[in-house]
């Protein structure tokens, strides 16, 4: 494994772009370890300063140092990102293989409610999640909330490779062997599926924090934990723009899109190396 | 005296491969010299992995990498003009193919378009080299078809309309159509159903014949071999091992391999058991030393685990590479 | 007579297909009889070529796919009332399958050792590890290798020929009464193929397990099998002894496919194809 990520690294520019970025970015969450002011108290530097060597980012209007304020929002914002991932993933994975393997009638009540899922309109229903929770409203919930909407896609996308693998001989052959459906879904059927899981993985977080981020700007989740989406709405609430304070929105907005940017080539550099290692250990003679 | 059709002089040609965690050198072919003459058709017979699938690219100048050719040459004399395959230019390349130079693949469905008529493929490939008017050109084609044996009407179906042994069957006539001096057959009848594969050889027979082209026939099948090809070479771990006229390599074989390959096949209306080499072909990318048969073979001595042993001419026509030649015991 | 150990039935599989408005029906395999008996081991033949429906018949009759009509019968059981995982292990337990593809029966990704150790886990009912290696063990060297040489190899380290023993060895390791085996050496080189369909005959004899061996090739079915059974398009043309039928077919198809098989011989005369 050392192996493959060391020569992705070395010879292909995106991969290693992506995970310069990455690394950038998570670096920079990490020192939120270390800031000398808690998020959430106001007012403990001088408002509306512009960037200088003592705030390297300039400070907001309520008073926050915005370089320790935003390596907290970033760090939010990529767990959030991260939680929905993993727990749509689980998600996905578990109904996709199950029916893939199963075919007939499970394979199509699971598919119904996959193809459910992936019509329903996220935003209108996000919207109306906020307005029913209200105050009741956490960053757990709507993580909870968008990890059920957005395994649908990639399930299907699990199934089709889960049907064409029971179709291929060695899942017979461990049929035979006594292998209960779990294990041959877990054991010879997963490997395969995982690097489909890790592309998709990428998506599903830049797809995760772009509607955080949304959603958050129009103020439709608990604002009072700093996350990228959650700064960009404090700062419109204080007029930011139009008072001048223009490093307020740059910031975050830079952060975010740098995210972005660096998933985004990670997971379109780990679409080449899904094929071209089998590739070149096929070719022979 | 003419010179031969194909002349392939110490060909060397490696896979190189290095990323992604693997590096290695597949020697697929290694020095190999061969020649073909005109009118006759020669067999390339070997196992899985013994590099004839590459040899046969190389002749094509498909070489794409990882292949690398390393050394040696690939010389055809046509009629009108001699073209060596790897120093030759993209246009004398195109000048050539199916005029001169043609192919009859495995697996008809690389060369039909599914999506059109069959008669479509005959005027995307051949028109161009017959220099005639399309009608002329459909007449011409509907003569060869009914040469071969092929109902003319043939040219309106789709290809999924026709049963794989007619698509075989028109995949030829689309590869003789120009009137090629040299085909290259690479196994044509292997996914066939053993009636439809007599067919289809007979026809490939028949339009040799009438032609006068020479073949270089590749395929697993001892059997087709001996009953189609006139001179037949042995390849076994990237080097030609022997090579003569079917007959006598059947009825002598001089290489320890083509003795046990021919003793272990079954034949209808034999109840003996037959006996299998032990062992298995050699990993290319890591050869053994010296011969390269020397860990499976009965007759293995000492120099034969040291050197290479070099082809030699044991009878009119007939080459070996093997030390112990003499020794080989006829089936 | 003796009971029987697989009774075929009159067995036929229907395949439709098409939509709403066209309804397409393929009949792969029509009214085929078959029946082999307990405590006479031998090898049966099925000759077909592609669209025969001798793949069909042999998923029927490992319980891969039900027939549409007719009966499978095994050792008494009918096969469609073979439900429930116990019932299922019970049954694959003397019923295994040998694949045509040895590359593509074994997972790539993973170990060989694996799926035997596997087997006996759960088809031999053997927990402890010496017991399961024991009984893998056992299996190879029945076809010829030992755990020493296949332990935590991937298959692309063994041969095709290598591998399609160790998937022989893996069918046996709970001593099935039967194996159905779908063109096991039609993707092996041709010189070790000998060796496998030996291998084959030799366990007939040896352990006393029945083979319906499906291929298309009509020479080694005549060195290795007891009975055959020419199927075209479905439906049996002719079948009995493999030296009645093979030396003398009286059906036309047989006849044709007899006349069409190449000797691996230079025909005296000269005279190669007269077409």
């Amino acid at each position: 494994m050392g192996r493959i990520f060391i020569d992705l690294l070395r010879l292909n520019r995106q991969f290693a772009a992506g995970v310069v970025l990455l690394s950038l970015v998570t670096l920079f969450a990490l020192l939120s370890f270390v800031s000398p002011y808690p998020p959430n108290d106001s007012y403990v530097v001088p408002p509306d300063l512009p960037p200088s060597w003592s705030n390297l980012m300039g400070t907001t209007s309520r008073g926050q140092d915005l370089f320790w304020l935003l390596t907290f929002a970033i760090r939010n914002t990529l767990l959030f990102g991260i939680t929905v991932a993993v727990i749509s993933r689980i998600l996905a994975l578990v109904i996709g293989l199950v029916a893939g393997y199963s075919g007939g009638l499970v394979d199509r009540a699971l598919m119904s409610i996959n193809d459910t899922f992936i019509v329903i309109p996220l935003f209108p229903i996000l919207v109306l999640f906020y307005f029913v929770m209200k105050d009741h409203m956490s960053w757990g919930l709507l993580a909870l909330m968008m990890a059920c909407l957005g395994w649908a896609y990639d399930a299907r996308l699990i199934r089709s490779v889960a049907l064409s693998l029971r179709t291929r001989e060695f899942t017979e052959t461990g049929i035979f062997s006594g292998m209960s459906m779990r294990r041959i879904l877990v054991e010879e059927h997963l490997p395969y599926v995982l690097p489909i899981v890790f592309s998709t993985t990428m998506n599903n977080i830049n797809w995760s924090i772009g509607f955080e981020v949304t959603l958050s700007v129009l103020g439709f989740t608990d604002i009072n934990t700093p996350t990228v989406g959650v700064l960009i709405y404090w700062a419109n609430q204080h007029t930011a723009l139009v008072a001048g304070i223009w490093w307020w929105i740059f910031f975050p907005v830079l952060l975010v899109i740098l995210t972005f940017i660096g998933l985004f080539l990670l997971a379109v550099s780990m679409n080449e190396h899904i094929d071209p290692r089998s590739r070149l250990g096929r070719s022979e003679g | 005296m003419n010179a031969p059709v194909l002349e392939v002089s110490g060909l060397r040609a490696y896979y190189r491969t290095s990323a992604f965690g693997i590096r290695r050198e597949v020697r697929a072919v290694d020095d190999v010299d061969l020649r073909i003459e005109a009118g006759e058709i020669y067999g390339l017979a070997g196992e899985s992995s013994c590099g004839k699938t590459t040899l046969i690219k190389t002749i094509a100048n498909a070489i794409q990498p990882p292949l690398e050719v390393l050394a040696g040459s690939v010389v055809f004399n046509f009629r009108d003009r001699r073209i060596d395959m790897h120093g030759a230019s993209r246009e004398e390349l195109r000048d050539i193919r199916w005029k001169r130079l043609s192919y009859i693949m495995q697996g008809s469905m690389n060369v039909l378009n599914p999506v059109r008529r069959v008669r479509h493929a005959f005027v995307d490939f051949a028109f161009r080299h017959i220099g005639r008017s399309k009608a002329e050109f459909l007449d011409l084609v509907r003569a060869h078809l009914r040469r071969l044996h092929l109902e003319p009407d043939v040219l309106d179906a789709y290809p999924h309309q026709l049963s794989g042994g007619m698509r075989q069957r028109v995949t030829i006539a689309l590869a003789t159509v120009c009137r090629p001096e040299f085909i290259i057959a690479d196994e044509p009848t292997t996914a066939l159903d053993v009636v439809v594969q007599k067919g289809v050889l007979a026809m490939i027979h028949a339009v040799q014949r009438e032609l006068g082209s020479s073949v270089i026939f590749v395929t697993h099948d001892m059997a087709v071999h001996a009953n189609l090809t006139d001179r037949l070479g042995i390849m076994y771990g990237g080097r030609l091992v022997e090579e003569g006229r079917t007959a006598d390599v059947f009825r002598r074989p001089r290489h320890p391999y083509t003795a046990h390959l021919i003793a272990s096949l079954p034949r209808l209306g034999d109840a003996a058991p037959k006996e299998g080499l032990t062992g298995a072909p050699p990993n290319l990318a890591d050869p053994p030393a010296g011969c390269r048969f020397h860990p499976r073979c009965p007759l293995a001595s000492d120099i034969c685990r040291r050197e290479a042993p070099p082809m030699t001419e044991l009878a009119a026509g007939h080459r070996a590479a093997c030390f112990h030649s003499d020794r080989v015991s006829p089936p | 007579m003796s009971a029987p150990l697989l009774e075929v039935d009159g067995v036929t599989r229907v395949y439709s297909s098409g939509g709403l408005l066209t309804r397409r029906r393929v009949v792969a395999v029509e009214g085929v009889d078959l029946r082999l008996d307990e405590g006479k081991p031998e090898i049966v033949t099925v000759i077909g070529e592609s669209g025969s429906g001798k793949t069909t018949l042999a998923r029927m009759i490992l319980n891969m796919v039900s027939p549409s009509a007719g009966a499978i019968r095994f050792r008494g059981t009918d096969l469609s009332a073979v439900r429930g995982t116990a019932a299922r292990l019970a049954f694959m337990r003397q019923v295994q399958p040998i694949f045509q593809n040895p590359f593509e029966a074994f997972n790539p990704m993973k170990r060989v050792d694996r799926y035997l150790f596997a087997t006996a886990r759960h088809m031999a009912g053997l927990a402890a590890p010496a017991d399961i290696e024991a009984a893998a063990d056992r299996a190879l060297r029945d076809v010829g290798l030992s755990l020493t040489e296949v332990r935590r190899r991937y298959p692309h380290e063994l041969s095709g020929g290598q591998l399609q023993r160790v998937a022989i060895a893996r069918a046996l390791v709970s001593r099935p009464a039967l194996l159905v085996a779908d063109e096991p050496v039609s993707m092996i080189d041709a010189s070790l193929r000998a060796s496998i369909v030996n291998l084959l005959r030799g366990l007939c004899v040896r352990t006393g397990v029945s083979i319906i061996y499906i291929t298309h090739d009509l020479a080694t079915a005549y060195s290795v099998s007891d009975r055959i059974m020419i199927m075209r398009l479905g439906k049996v043309v002719e079948s009995g002894p493999v030296r009645t039928v093979l030396d003398d077919p009286q059906h036309e198809y047989s006849r044709l496919l007899k006349s069409s098989v190449l000797s691996p011989e230079v025909p005296s005369n000269g005279a190669f194809f007269h077409a």
